[in-house]
């Protein structure tokens, strides 16, 4: 397929779909008890963050040494990456040590894209600026697709939040779209894309309207340090116009499924007794972080997904 | 030292067209006219070609002094010649900035040996910082006309109504505004819109750029004092400039040729080659700028040569810095994207990279009529000659060309520079 | 079909010729569905036999067409010692030794329903050929627990080993040429009647019998 996996934009249905079943596989390795399979031995992946996620890049090393590849860490804050040296420099000293793929996240849009035109080695964007987050739109799906099925055609999905500063979002809204999900996106004006154009989205400013008839609700986080870029008043207001409180959620359907890609903020975009609830897949999608994302490292790096591979005898 | 004769060519300027041989003697042009004799003098071959006034950029970084590893005026100078100009207009965001009569004065003697007339264009405000005005005053004596704080807008309006009062009392000079207010722009990458939407690149919205103009022609209207918008890039201020000069107003205004031609689209790529300041924009701002250079709205065609030394453009997009390459192509853009087609005719696209330029910036000797008694500032464009842009062959010593690639259709063959030939055959000849 | 990983030195596999184009020619037969489940009950007989009984046998089938010979097997031992005996299903892709030489996808999803721990695993496949993919199936067993035992029952052992590996239990020993290919067709997987057939290149010279382009299906 391909060598990269920058964003989901490059992506279409049968890739996504691909990827997906694969996790299928990796989910059940990752049950064992020796959750490990030696299929990509050998294989070195370095995780290269330079904006600090712990829980990212542990999901990421995980998947990577279940898959039995070598992983070295590259973290601001960690010992490596010095704030002197270039990108390019850091890719380069790095590719030289003999790698196969660079996990990264950056706090610029684009610098996965930048990275993947100076090195041979497989790039995988964990995270680039407010652009995407690749395996994070994956793994949503992902997650819905075990609770609904493989068919998420015509599934109502609401994301809520701010959507416009969100990679998150923009992956979910391209994943969700490729499988034909209908999309809907909820946020104050200030929080909304200054234009949706070509988006496979509807938008409201009116939560309470969208919860309707909704199947699926993804809270995003919000940054507080928004508030002094004069987009949103005070978190008590975004809360009480935006946030999924007891009462809200009180009135979704039963069987809606409530997600959030973390960390959260517990009582402003979502009540705590909302997120340790039965509706919240929260948790699962953590866990599925990881088959996902050993599903895209074995893809990248084992020679691709291919049709009948061919039994050996 | 011998004449030069330039054979074969036809001759386009403010005048008309012509076919005729020109003659130079020394610095000077002495006769033109039809199948000129010879007899000794050097030959420059001119068949199929254009033979026009040297061209006239004047909006141009030379970055000397402080970056002279993105381009010194030595070589900045090579880069212009190769694109058929015989003056440009350096600006004044130097290190330091072109704040001081002794900083320009040492630019201005520098520029002494380079392979094309420089002038230098002066700060509005000391340091660049819009907080005091520049000893315009000082400058003006050691020739500046136009002033600019070019790669900052002059956000504080009181300031700005100040630049235009005392410059209306220094005849001939010109504000030059990069117009894009600052508060709007802040953080902002690229055209606020549906791409930087897509991209989740931050915008800096079209709004920054009209506001900025519909103030400073508040305070034009006020003051008198003339007044030029630089690289204009939206429907909104080319509609304001337009109505404007219906009203009598001094005003003119210059585009790039990116930006008549290129789109945010292409920030898709995440290539910082396309990142410049003000953006690229969505469709409907290029039909108007393209539309406000037929039209005449938009007087001149005006680089913004902006060298940035490779390594800084091999950086993640939002922290690269802003600014393209562009004395070498952009005649040919022109001639590709504007004459050919039929958007406009020939002698108004060298109207617009010649003659009205040099009016602008008031850069005597420049621009004028191909006649006998002239200085000889001339280029020779062979306009059916197609080339593709190779950032690693041009003269410039930065790489950031948004053309890598492009098959562009014109090119100089030869550039007289006051009598010297600087190009010959398309190769620079120091 | 049997998809061949073809010998070191060896050709590229025959499916791969034949998906290029390569017309082969049905050679002959092995087994004919009555046959087929001759087989299979002796096998069971044998299973049994050997292990005393089937109280501590689990049949592990290796994709794709292993599971569900090891399901038929599993019907006969019932039908003989009135036991049921547990059925599960291994996928071996991750476990391949030719990950990166080409592309390896999983087949289906494992699924062992007991603890393999101290019992005696039967692995069960169609066709043993150079001996790799039980040499992965081990590996992967070894990740789901300790057997006491583990021992191999397949169909046809066509010889050509590259690895130390034997069958315990074997439906027909077939020494055969590696360009040929085994065909093993069953109703559930193939939707056609059961068999096994030898099919191979046309001979030299003019096409003799009849000729079939190299679609074998999948």
């Amino acid at each position: 397929m391909k060598r990269h996996l920058l964003s989901i934009a490059d992506l279409d249905r049968t890739d996504v779909e691909a990827l997906l079943e694969l996790a299928d596989s990796f989910s059940e390795v990752t049950q064992r008890d020796i959750p490990k399979v030696p299929a990509l031995r050998g294989k070195v992946v370095v995780s290269l963050f330079y904006e600090d996620s712990t829980r990212t890049r542990i999901s990421f090393e995980t998947a990577a040494k279940r898959l039995s590849t070598d992983v070295m860490n590259f973290s601001v804050g960690g010992a490596s990456v010095s704030k002197g040296e270039s990108l390019l420099d850091t890719v380069r000293t790095i590719e030289a040590m003999g790698i196969d793929a660079i996990v990264v996240r950056h706090q610029s849009a684009g610098a996965p894209h930048r990275i993947a035109q100076w090195v041979d080695a497989s790039v995988i964007n964990a995270g680039d600026g407010c652009h995407e987050h690749p395996t994070q739109g994956l793994l949503d799906v992902y997650t819905l697709r075990r609770y609904r099925g493989n068919d998420l055609s015509g599934l109502r999905v609401a994301i809520v939040g701010d959507i416009k500063y969100s990679r998150v979002a923009r992956s979910d809204v391209l994943a969700l779209g490729l499988l034909g999900a209908d999309v809907r996106l909820v946020a104050p004006p200030t929080l909304l894309p200054e234009s949706l154009e070509g988006w496979p989205v509807t938008t409201t400013t009116d939560l309470d309207a969208a919860l309707d008839d909704v199947d699926v609700v993804m809270l995003l986080r919000i940054q507080r340090e928004r508030q002094r870029d004069a987009v949103f008043p005070s978190l008590r207001e975004y809360t009480s116009r935006y946030g999924l409180t007891v009462e809200r959620a009180a009135r979704l359907k039963p069987d809606v499924l409530v997600m959030h890609p973390g960390p959260m903020n517990r009582g402003i975009e979502i009540a705590a007794e909302v997120a340790d609830s039965p509706a919240s897949v929260i948790t699962e999608q953590v866990s599925n972080g990881v088959a996902v994302r050993m599903a895209v490292l074995y893809h990248l790096l084992a020679g691709g997904v291919g049709t009948a591979g061919g039994d050996q005898r | 030292m011998n004449d030069i004769v330039i054979r074969g060519g036809r001759v386009v300027d403010v005048t008309g067209e012509r076919t005729a041989d020109v003659r130079i003697a020394g610095c000077e042009i002495v006769e033109v006219g039809p199948d000129l004799p010879v007899d000794g003098a050097r030959e420059l071959d001119a068949g199929g070609c254009v033979v026009a006034p040297g061209l006239v950029d004047i909006q141009v970084h030379l970055r000397e002094p402080g970056r002279e590893e993105a381009e010194t005026i030595e070589t900045g100078s090579r880069a212009a010649a190769l694109g058929g100009f015989t003056a440009v207009q350096a600006m004044p965001n130097t290190v330091p900035p072109l704040d001081d009569a002794a900083v320009v004065r040492s630019v201005l003697d520098r520029a002494r040996t380079a392979l094309c007339g420089v002038v230098v264009a002066g700060c509005i405000t000391k340091g660049r910082a819009g907080r005091e005005l520049a000893p315009m005053g000082e400058l003006y004596d050691v020739g500046v006309r136009v002033f600019t704080d070019d790669g900052d807008c002059v956000g504080d309006s009181r300031v700005m109504q100040r630049a235009f009062e005392y410059a209306s009392a220094l005849e001939g000079a010109v504000i030059a505004q990069h117009a894009e207010d600052p508060a709007l722009v802040h953080g902002g990458h690229m055209h606020e819109g549906e791409w930087s939407s897509r991209l989740g690149i931050p915008g800096r919205p079209a709004e920054a750029e009209s506001i900025v103009v519909a103030r400073d022609l508040d305070l034009v209207r006020r003051t008198g004092c003339r007044y030029h918008v630089l690289h204009i890039s939206t429907a909104g201020a080319v509609g304001l400039v337009r109505a404007a000069k219906a009203e009598g107003l001094a005003v003119t205004a210059e585009a790039t040729p990116q930006h008549f031609t290129l789109t945010d689209a292409e920030c898709a790529s995440f290539d910082p080659v396309f990142k410049m300041n003000p953006p690229l924009r969505g469709t409907a701002d290029v039909d108007a700028v393209r539309s406000g250079l037929v039209d005449g709205t938009i007087d001149a065609i005006a680089s913004d040569h902006a060298p940035h030394a490779p390594e800084t453009k091999e950086q993640p997009f939002e922290e690269a810095p802003p600014g393209m390459l562009g004395l070498e192509t952009s005649l040919a853009v022109a001639l590709t994207e504007l004459v050919h087609p039929g958007v406009c005719s020939l002698t108004h696209a060298l109207g617009a990279l010649s003659w009205r330029p040099a009016a602008i910036a008031r850069i005597d000797g420049h621009g004028g009529p191909v006649e006998a008694g002239a200085r000889a500032h001339l280029c020779v464009i062979d306009p059916t000659c197609v080339w593709e842009v190779d950032p690693d062959r041009l003269a410039s010593r930065s790489k950031n060309t948004p053309w890598t690639g492009r098959k562009l259709t014109g090119r100089v063959r030869h550039t007289m520079f006051d009598g010297e030939p600087v190009v010959v055959d398309g190769e620079a000849q120091r | 079909m049997s998809t061949e990983h073809a010998p070191h030195g060896a050709p590229e596999p025959t499916h791969a010729a034949a998906s290029r184009g390569g017309r082969f020619v049905f050679r002959a037969s092995v087994f004919d569905a009555e046959a087929l489940r001759r087989a299979f009950t002796r096998i069971a007989h044998e299973i049994v036999e050997r292990n005393h009984g089937a109280h501590d046998v689990v049949l592990v089938g290796l994709y794709t067409r292993g599971v569900e010979i090891a399901r038929r097997i599993a019907a006969a031992v019932e039908r003989v010692e009135s036991v049921t005996v547990p059925v599960g299903a291994l996928d071996v892709a991750f476990f391949r030794d030719d990950i990166g030489l080409r592309q390896v996808a999983p087949l289906g999803a494992t699924d062992v329903p007991v603890d393999v721990t101290g019992r005696v695993v039967v692995l069960v496949d169609d066709v043993l050929f150079t001996g790799r993919t039980v040499r992965a199936a081990l590996d992967a067993l070894g990740e789901l627990g300790r057997p006491a035992a583990v021992q191999l029952a397949v169909l046809v052992d066509r010889g050509h080993r590259e690895l130390p590996i034997r069958a315990d239990y074997v439906g027909k020993n077939l020494p055969t040429k590696v360009a040929e290919d085994v065909r093993v067709r069953l109703v559930e997987t193939d939707d056609d009647t059961d068999g096994v057939e030898i099919w191979g290149p046309p001979a030299a010279g003019p096409a003799d019998g009849p000729s079939v382009d190299g679609d074998q299906g999948s």
